[in-house]
């Protein structure tokens, strides 16, 4: 090891997210209510200077920081800049739904703590610190589940609370086995430690250890708290739950299989293709005929989850991999939201049906709607499609072509359930009806016609993200 | 040049977007109307314009995403640049008959606009990709046509299971690109490149594989039997425009990405299963014609021939696959006649499909049972049908008859048996057309009496003969005079089947 580098200049953009989440709990203390608003501008100024600060630091060389616990390299980069832009979008998402409210400030804290998790998730590059960062990206959302302390997110919460506690001791389990077989923590090493060890062994922590991922993820087989939380909660929140520790999550996988697993030793393709392969399916069949439209969302977030594990799967083994991965899953983070908010805007509106006349009324949500919605199909030019696009070609060159005709499928079969939302939204209402017409929460609504935009204009300008996203790991030594 | 064609209807839709809806219905129709004229007016400089020879004019490329090896690559050829004509002429006369349109129009004009660039697009796209997204978006905005201007609430189902079929082949399609893209090297989605670098030459599973998805893709668009099963409902009950459209353009998407996706990039994989095509071209115009013999609704009847014609131009590009029995004369006669096959139906299956959208409009019923003795009453309305229904059925004359003598005499060589099947299907469509023509013109007169409405049966008002004469009138152009026409088609043919038998 030469030299231990532990200058926290490497790490602005996390210090800013925790500097303003401690500073905004204390300023939130003394403000009064109806002034709150100063700590969300307090959080969206940090997630700004993060941005900037994650712009200066990928023009510089690549690095291993804290011992080898913390890789700086493109692949943090990049989660770092679609996490700070998903907590930028869900910040101003959810400003109508908590202004004012007795615990806004606590809602922007948790947030901020939960991306700074997630972002941790994203850099961790060793197994200790992957759990703390687990951790730091578990606790807060599930106090954001509960957030409102109306009985079904208190329920939401709960499940939530207990099935991250039992996944939680699984993923240390599968470290103290690895930690056991492979003689160290730290990735590196760790992956000399593997090559020797039992494969039977290594498989058993490997799996134990995705457990915890994966229920960050939301991917099946442990995705049960996901339908509950997203429709036992405020659109806001089923926002932030379904999207943001999701990038983390995906991203500490890759990162783990690529650089800590070495590959002759465990089939993970097999076992991951699997999952992605459950995921969708899985996914898709239980949101075929759903009523309510916070419940579709969350078996279609279960779903994407699936297409998103193909980019792992072949992780190291196409050279699309990892700029598939990230392309997919910033314009998944887009375009989610984008699609919660439209939701959001209209909290009203609970089933499919309420949704019909929504064209007459409110055009420019309709069409954000629409362009969320195809755009999770993947029809193009929207980024998903560019995303999907790319995890296929990835998949099919790293010998995956089964899964990929199995995603087409599934990605045919989705179709279904998106249109069952979107055709009520244009068919013509019934004039002697009474008038179920909410006025739109303004915020959430210009948050959705960005959010839709942002997802078009990301699949047209793809051709610039994806260079940007193809950074190999820094290992260390 | 070709993308300000393509764009110029997506701007004019961009700026109505933003008029409010409230204003008058002549503005928005108006102004669709001219861009649409002002279109094709650009497509036939284009047209004169053309390098003789069989390369791409026009070209314009533009890197869009260089990692993955797309770009924003348009251009035309001989194979395209007929059916870029036709579908600006079939979009203008929809717009021009649109005039007596009255539900929702800024919508609906708004939604045509954008139609009409996605199918102009997918013509000109030289880029996989960019063929792939202009495919995607047509059957995006075809099925908001079905479901928002069609017949009730059968129609949304029936745009839902056109969606959801055609949207599986766009997939299916999409596998096909990849692997195409992944054998490639260095790896690319640029047509031009992949015919230059023809990467799965010497054929194999994988290239087997590739023509598979490819050939399911395009198969389920143009539609062939098996995969036709989505485009009778959808026909039925889609507006008139928009099922003109439908047939005259979007099952050309099918058809065009034989010509010039499968074929030329996959030459030896072609060959290999030339004869699949040829099978299920010859089964898709026996069965189609068959089976619109059955029907009593006039409209069911015009998309099942659709099928049957569709079944023409499959076999004419399997037997330009066929390298046995055929000279290189035979082939290149039967991809002409292939092309000029789908510019043939296009317009006049959508001068029929307006023309059955007229008779539901004056009788809301497309049951032809429905019907007698028309021609006393409506003259102007009896004589255009039947002008349609001679040329669909392929009488010397009209462009079908040369298209059709082209595909039978190019495959006879290479495939007999199958070509005499085929020949029958034309005797089966004469069969049908005439008993339809029987049904609703001769007799004593009889017309159902419209709900609601116990108005007089008009015969075709002025804005409707005005769309629909003038694709007659070029229908019969290309039959009398075809040099034209064939003058563009033939060379780039002939660098097709030089490219196929490589």
């Amino acid at each position: 090891m030469t030299g231990m580098n532990e200058n926290p200049g490497a790490l602005v953009p996390e210090l800013l997210l925790l500097a303003a989440a401690v500073f905004g709990l204390l300023l939130g203390a003394w403000l009064p209510r109806h002034r709150q608003y100063l700590v969300r501008v307090l959080a969206a100024v940090a997630a700004l200077g993060g941005l900037l600060a994650t712009a200066a630091a990928a023009a510089r060389p690549d690095e291993v920081v804290f011992g080898t616990s913390y890789a700086i390299d493109g692949i943090t980069h990049a989660t770092r800049a679609i996490v700070l832009v998903a907590l930028l979008i869900a910040l101003a998402l959810s400003a109508d739904a908590t202004a004012g409210h007795r615990r806004e400030t606590e809602f922007v804290v948790l947030l901020q703590l939960g991306a700074l998790g997630t972002i941790a998730l994203g850099g961790a590059n060793d197994l200790l610190l992957l759990f703390s960062a687990f951790l730091l990206a578990s606790v807060p959302f599930y106090a954001l589940a509960g957030w409102d302390a109306q009985p079904l997110s208190t329920e939401a919460a709960m499940k939530y609370y207990l099935s991250g506690a039992f996944l939680g001791v699984a993923m240390v389990t599968g470290i103290a086995i690895l930690y056991g077989v492979g003689r160290s923590t730290a990735y590196g090493p760790l992956r000399e430690g593997l090559t020797a060890a039992p494969p039977a062994v290594v498989a058993v922590g490997l799996v134990a250890l995705l457990a915890g991922l994966l229920f960050k993820a939301g991917a099946v087989p442990v995705h049960f708290w996901v339908p509950d939380v997203t429709d036992g909660t405020p659109a806001p929140v089923a926002a932030i739950v379904t999207t943001i520790p999701k990038i983390g999550a995906l991203v500490g996988m890759y990162r783990l299989l690529l650089v800590a697993v070495p590959p002759g030793s465990v089939n993970w393709t097999l076992l991951v293709a699997v999952l992605a392969a459950a995921s969708m399916t899985l996914g898709n069949l239980a949101a075929f005929f759903q009523t309510s439209v916070q419940r579709l969302l969350a078996y279609s977030t279960v779903s994407q989850v699936g297409y998103l594990l193909m980019a792992v799967a072949v992780a190291g083994r196409a050279d699309l991999a990892q700029p598939s991965l990230f392309l997919y899953l910033a314009a998944y983070a887009v375009t989610n939201l984008g699609a919660f908010a439209v939701v959001a805007a209209l909290p009203e509106l609970r089933d499919l049906d309420d949704y019909r006349g929504l064209a007459r009324r409110h055009p420019g949500l309709a069409a954000a709607l629409v362009v969320c919605l195809f755009g999770l199909i993947g029809t193009p030019p929207t980024a998903v499609f560019v995303g999907k696009l790319t995890v296929f070609a990835a998949a099919v060159d790293g010998g995956l072509g089964w899964l990929a005709v199995l995603a087409v499928v599934n990605t045919v079969a989705s179709v279904f359930y998106y249109l069952r939302w979107i055709a009520p939204a244009f068919r013509r209402v019934d004039t002697d009806e009474p008038e179920k017409s909410p006025r739109a929460r303004t915020w959430t609504a210009r948050t959705a016609y960005a959010a839709a935009a942002v997802s078009l204009l990301l699949g047209i300008a793809a051709g610039a993200v994806l260079p940007l996203l193809a950074g190999p790991p820094a290992v260390g030594s | 040049m070709l993308s300000l064609i393509v764009f110029l209807p997506a701007a004019l839709a961009a700026v109505l977007v933003l008029v409010p809806g409230s204003a008058s219905r002549r503005l928005f129709v108006g102004t669709w109307i001219g861009v649409s004229a002002l279109d094709v007016a650009l497509v036939v400089a284009v047209w004169l314009g053309l390098a003789p020879g069989g390369g791409f004019s026009f070209e314009e490329r533009v890197p869009w995403i260089p990692t993955v090896g797309i770009s924003y690559h348009v251009g035309v050829d001989g194979l395209s640049l007929p059916l870029v004509a036709l579908t600006a002429v079939l979009f203008l006369a929809c717009a021009v008959f649109a005039l007596r349109e009255t539900r929702r129009i800024k919508a609906y004009v708004t939604l045509f606009l954008g139609l009409q660039t996605v199918c102009l697009g997918l013509f000109v796209a030289l880029d996989l990709i960019l063929f792939f997204l202009f495919f995607d978006l047509s059957i995006v905005a075809m099925y908001f046509l079905i479901a928002g201007w069609g017949h009730g609430d059968k129609a949304r189902a029936a745009a839902l299971k056109f969606f959801l079929y055609t949207f599986l082949g766009s997939l299916a399609l999409l596998l096909g690109f990849i692997l195409l893209y992944l054998a490639a090297e260095p790896k690319t989605f640029d047509i031009v490149e992949l015919i230059a670098a023809d990467p799965l030459a010497g054929g194999g599973t994988y290239a087997s594989l590739a023509l598979l998805a490819i050939f399911v893709g395009l198969a389920v668009k143009t539609p062939t039997v098996p995969f036709h099963t989505w485009l009778p409902p959808a026909h039925t009950e889609a507006p008139a425009t928009g099922s003109a459209i439908l047939a005259g353009v979007l099952l050309k998407m099918g058809t065009y990405g034989f010509v010039r996706i499968a074929m030329p990039i996959l030459p030896d994989t072609w060959r290999q299963y030339a004869l699949v095509a040829v099978i299920v071209g010859v089964v898709s115009v026996v069965y189609g014609a068959l089976v619109a013999l059955a029907q009593t609704d006039l409209k069911r009847m015009v998309a099942y021939t659709s099928v049957n014609h569709m079944g023409y131009v499959l076999l004419g590009v399997g037997a330009a696959g066929i390298l046995a029995g055929s000279d290189e004369q035979a082939r290149q006669l039967a991809t002409t006649g292939a092309v000029t096959q789908m510019v043939s139906h296009g317009l006049i299956t959508g001068a029929l499909f307006l023309l059955t959208g007229v008779l539901r409009d004056r009788g809301g019923t497309y049951d032809m049972g429905a019907y007698s003795g028309l021609a006393a009453r409506t003259p102007r309305f009896a004589g255009a049908f039947a002008v349609a229904a001679f040329a669909s059925l392929g009488l010397p004359g009209f462009s079908g008859f040369i298209a059709e003598f082209q595909i039978f005499t190019g495959s006879l060589p290479s495939a007999p048996i199958p070509t005499a099947i085929s020949v029958t299907g034309i005797l089966i469509t004469a069969g049908l057309f005439l008993v339809a023509l029987q049904k609703l013109f001769l007799g004593p007169l009889k017309v159902p009496d419209a709900p609601g409405s116990p108005r007089a049966f008009a015969d075709l008002h002025a804005s409707e003969t005005v769309s629909i004469v003038p694709l007659l009138a070029l229908a019969t152009v290309v039959g009398i005079l075809p040099r034209f026409l064939l003058d563009v088609i033939e060379p780039a043919s002939r660098v097709l089947v030089e490219l196929v038998a490589r």
